[in-house]
């Protein structure tokens, strides 16, 4: 396939690894590089580059998965919604399984809440002409990336005139993340491989203050594997040389200023929510988007009733230490015994972008987690 | 969650709610492509272009050049 095949290249890949070796050998010590989201995690794990990479490369796998910090009481909400006889919640399959106080998606379709799974927002106008006497209501979650597809799904909701269908918003932001977390003094980080497809959306500008306050590098990258490595390489020329910067490896698709069409459809049709809880991480200021009062008609939190409670996280789960690169998947107590992808405890393990679902599926045996691991613990898994 | 896939528009099937085909490795699928129209790339001018497909929407284009330099500056690696 164009643009995926060519960034698969054996060859070249081989190239990079020996660029990456070699100043590798000009490090001081060895180096903490975070790749905040969860569609490179998916990749690192997918490609074993992780494995391949040399020892003084360790990768600390971010908070880039909405589905992974979306909290227990949001969910609970979004059941609420369901169960009500009257709705069709639409969703994304990826938060089917994500768990909430007491249950999931899946489990109140089964007992009988019409909950369907569709691939684009837009297929829910689609079931709202078909259902002219239910209520459609779309679970939106999702990244600056996903962001658009919803707001312009909003718009063409109210240019037909629809009165059926409204959308449940939790939309996060990751540059606030960004904040919070570097703001953690628990965090040792040397770099990050920014998000490519949040910054088609926001462009490379708002990372600026990585590079400026917190002095510390960030390359935007790509997700095929020699767009990963090669972003791992420019990060390692900045460290060597000593310099910060926000780098774009990713130019095919990103530019500076980002999407301005996008960017256009977002803000007329959200606005920042002064708080918004995250999973593991707690509340964090400006962190997600809520429906302009303009479009309220459409916004599914001034339609419906909702329990709207905070629900602590579950207390076997370290999904918050996870996601802030403190933990180490196989660290966590419950890992690959009580919480699997089947039967997930925390919800880093409900989505292959989350780094525990990654690391049980392809990275159990791999040499970061024998290197790491304690004897005992490794028969255990 | 924030997938893209790239893929190719190949006609325009609807020019005011800006939804075209595109051709996704073979498969083709119907999206809607307003976020990359503006005054300088109206609707009809898009069929060719090569987009990133997230969730039924072209997120953006993909810019062939840059492309081509960044697998060039690879290929000089190997040498
Ligand atoms: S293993 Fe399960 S409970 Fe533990 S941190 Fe990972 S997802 Fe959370």
């Amino acid at each position: 396939m164009k643009y995926v095949d060519e960034f698969r290249e054996p060859e070249k890949a081989k190239a990079l690894l020996h660029e990456i070796e070699k100043l590798c050998q000009k490090l001081a010590q060895p180096i903490k590089i975070m790749e905040v989201c969860g569609g490179h995690t998916h990749s690192i794990f997918k490609y074993g580059i992780e494995e391949i990479l040399p020892d003084v490369v360790e990768l600390i796998h971010g908070p880039g998965c909405p589905v992974c910090v979306m909290p227990r009481g949001r969910l609970d909400d979004a059941i609420a919604i369901a169960q009500n006889p009257n709705v069709i919640l639409t969703t994304f399959g990826d938060t089917m399984r994500v768990p909430g106080s007491k249950t999931n998606l899946l489990e109140a379709r089964a007992k009988g809440a019409d909950i369907r799974m569709v691939y684009s927002p837009l297929d829910s106008l689609q079931i709202v002409k078909e259902n002219p006497n239910k209520e459609v209501v779309f679970f939106a979650l999702g990244f600056e990336t996903t962001a658009p597809s919803t707001a312009l799904t909003i718009l063409q909701a109210a240019a037909d005139n629809i009165h059926n269908f409204s959308m449940f918003c939790n939309h996060v932001l990751v540059i606030p993340a960004l904040k919070a977390l570097l703001n953690n003094p628990d965090l040792q980080l040397d770099g990050f491989i920014g998000p490519g497809h949040v910054s088609t959306i926001i462009g490379t500008e708002p990372y600026q203050f990585i590079a400026q306050q917190y002095h510390k590098p960030i390359v935007i990258s790509g997700f095929e594997p020699l767009d990963i490595f090669q972003s791992i390489w420019m990060l390692l020329q900045q460290l060597v040389e000593n310099r910060c910067e926000v780098e774009n490896q990713y130019n095919r698709l990103v530019e500076k200023t980002g999407n301005h069409v996008a960017l256009a459809a977002i803000n007329k049709v959200f606005a920042v929510r002064e708080n918004f809880e995250w999973r593991g991480l707690g509340d964090i200021p400006n962190s997600g988007l809520k429906i302009r009062p303009e479009y309220a008609q459409f916004d599914a939190e001034c339609k419906f009733t909702l329990p709207n409670l905070k629900v602590a996280d579950h207390k076997a789960c370290q999904c918050g230490e996870i996601l802030k690169g403190v933990l180490k998947p196989w660290q966590c107590k419950v890992f690959g015994t009580a919480c699997t992808p089947e039967t997930p405890i925390g919800t880093c393990m409900v989505s292959s972008e989350g780094a525990c679902a990654a690391y049980y599926k392809y990275g159990r045996f791999s040499k970061v987690v024998q290197k790491t691991m304690p004897e005992k613990a490794k028969v255990k898994v | 969650m924030c997938l893209g896939i790239p893929g190719q528009i190949i006609e325009i099937t609807d020019v005011q709610k800006k939804l075209a085909i595109v051709n996704i490795g073979g498969v083709k699928r119907q999206i809607n492509i307003a976020c990359i129209v503006d005054e300088q790339h109206p609707t009809e001018s898009c069929v060719g272009d090569w987009v990133l497909v997230h969730v039924g929407f072209a997120l953006n284009r993909i810019n062939e050049q840059e492309a081509a330099e960044t697998l060039q500056l690879l290929q000089e690696l190997i040498k």
